[in-house]
């Protein structure tokens, strides 16, 4: 034990921050598609959908993701379900990462403006090909930046899968720590890669909000 | 057989039979009834609030009817197991704020219901958007996008993605209301087109004047009711004092 930081150290912490990224895509992609399922359930003309997925949504807004962790984790065992840490991880942050992306598109489909519905319903088109030709292309740009702007909560979030082992950036550094005992210097460098990974991302988000405005006309001339 | 189709083409294209609808509360229509023959131009004026437009976007089943009866050709709207598809194939309406779709170019918003409603081809829709922009003067703007155009250009646009669509009936709800006068006059000139080409149209409006000179008959809603129909010439000597004060602050 002991010793000083070394490049194996550096190899282990980028060992954990491909983790890392890699548990961000899992959630984004996850997330991603559980969300577009919820977005849709909570505008759909069914009542029982609509109360279902928005009860789906507060419950998870009001549960911290840590607690989803140690459920799937430590939980499902008890179940008879054995899951693997990935496993557990990677579902944890499609079932929390779905329910705010759920509501972040739902927000962007409600807010395309309501006679765009009815230009494309007095035109004889059916729900669904209103949603899918009129609504989500004018949605999905409404909803890019705030969508780009949560990746940087899914990733400082996968921080929380190292609590059920899951050997990521934050437990990569952890690990390091137990052998060095140099908490200032390592988690300082966990921090700046978390940030490096972060700060592009809020970089383009924030880019891409002040483009909003004005995008459909860089569209139009492309 | 020959008979029956015989008695369809006598019969109004639209009528409305003592239609009521509420919102909550407010009464806004209250009994209206009127018939729109083939070729005819209806002009429905009145003030805000007067049920005008309400009883256009009944038309359209855009707003369900309370009690009454709403017929429009061969589709009845006021069935609750109407075809709703199958009656906007049959019905163009619109409206005041144009409602083009900005994500796609002219032609493309022109061509979207035509090859998804009706499933003709992508190069006959093309072919008839170009036929359809012509018509309304815009031949030239088939690749722009919505927001590259002018007022008046975007709401002829909006006229040409309706025809497209070969309606039964064209249905005007406001449309210049957003436009200054130069601006409302090319598009008012797009729908002198279109009724002299023979197209039944419904048409809610505050240009005075253009109704006059392009109605065949005119319904002034007041409070909900037809407080007065007739040939143009109603607006010039109006029968109620109702009309007379309207069309006299109007004019």
């Amino acid at each position: 034990m002991g010793g000083s930081l070394n490049a194996n150290h550096l190899m282990f912490l980028g060992y954990g921050a491909l983790w890392t990224i890699g548990l961000s895509l899992i959630g984004l992609i996850g997330g991603g598609i559980a969300g577009f399922i919820i977005a849709l359930c909570r505008i759909s003309p069914n009542r029982i959908v609509r109360l279902l997925s928005a009860g789906y949504v507060q419950l998870i807004q009001g549960t911290p993701l840590l607690v989803i962790m140690f459920l799937t984790y430590f939980g499902l065992p008890t179940l008879g379900v054995t899951v693997s840490p990935l496993t557990a991880a990677g579902a944890s942050l499609t079932i929390y990462v779905g329910a705010y992306l759920g509501e972040i598109w739902r927000g962007s489909i409600e807010s395309v403006p309501k006679p765009q519905w009815e230009a494309a319903e007095g035109l004889g088109l059916s729900r669904a090909q209103r949603m899918i030709k009129v609504i989500l292309p004018q949605a999905m740009r409404i909803a890019t930046p705030p969508t780009v702007g949560f990746m940087v909560q899914i990733i400082k979030n996968t921080s929380l899968a190292s609590v059920v082992g899951f050997v990521e950036l934050a437990r990569s550094g952890q690990i390091i720590n137990n052998s060095l005992f140099e908490p200032f210097l390592i988690y300082t460098i966990i921090a700046v890669i978390y940030f490096a990974l972060c700060y592009p991302i809020s970089r383009i988000s924030r880019r891409l909000e002040m483009r909003s405005g004005p995008a459909r006309l860089s569209l139009g001339t492309a | 057989m020959h008979k029956i189709s015989n008695v369809a083409s006598q019969s109004p294209v639209v009528s409305l039979r003592n239609v009521h609808k509420s919102f909550g509360p407010l009464k806004v229509l209250d009994g209206v009834s009127f018939e729109v023959d083939r070729g005819e131009v209806l002009v429905l004026i009145g003030r805000s609030g007067s049920g005008k437009s309400t009883a256009l976007r009944c038309i359209d089943r855009f707003e369900t009817i309370d009690s009454g009866e709403i017929v429009v050709g061969s589709h009845r709207v006021s069935d609750p197991k109407l075809d709703l598809r199958a009656l906007r194939q049959d019905v163009g309406i619109v409206f005041q704020s144009y409602n083009l779709f900005p994500h796609l170019t002219i032609e493309e918003n022109i061509t979207l219901a035509p090859c998804s409603v009706k499933g003709i081809s992508k190069s006959q829709a093309k072919e008839q958007a170009r036929q359809v922009l012509a018509q309304v003067g815009l031949e030239d703007k088939l690749h722009q996008y919505p927001e590259q155009l002018s007022g008046g250009q975007q709401q002829r646009a909006a006229i040409a993605r309706s025809l497209a669509m070969q309606p039964k009936v064209m249905l005007f709800d406001e449309v210049t209301s957003a436009l200054d006068p130069e601006l409302t006059g090319e598009v008012l000139k797009v729908i002198e087109a279109l009724a002299a080409d023979g197209m039944t149209m419904v048409m809610v409006t505050h240009e005075m004047g253009f109704a006059r000179g392009i109605a065949n008959r005119v319904v002034f809603m007041h409070r909900g009711k037809v407080h007065e129909t007739g040939p143009a010439a109603i607006l010039t000597s109006p029968a109620t004092p109702e009309l007379a004060q309207f069309v006299g602050t109007g004019l």
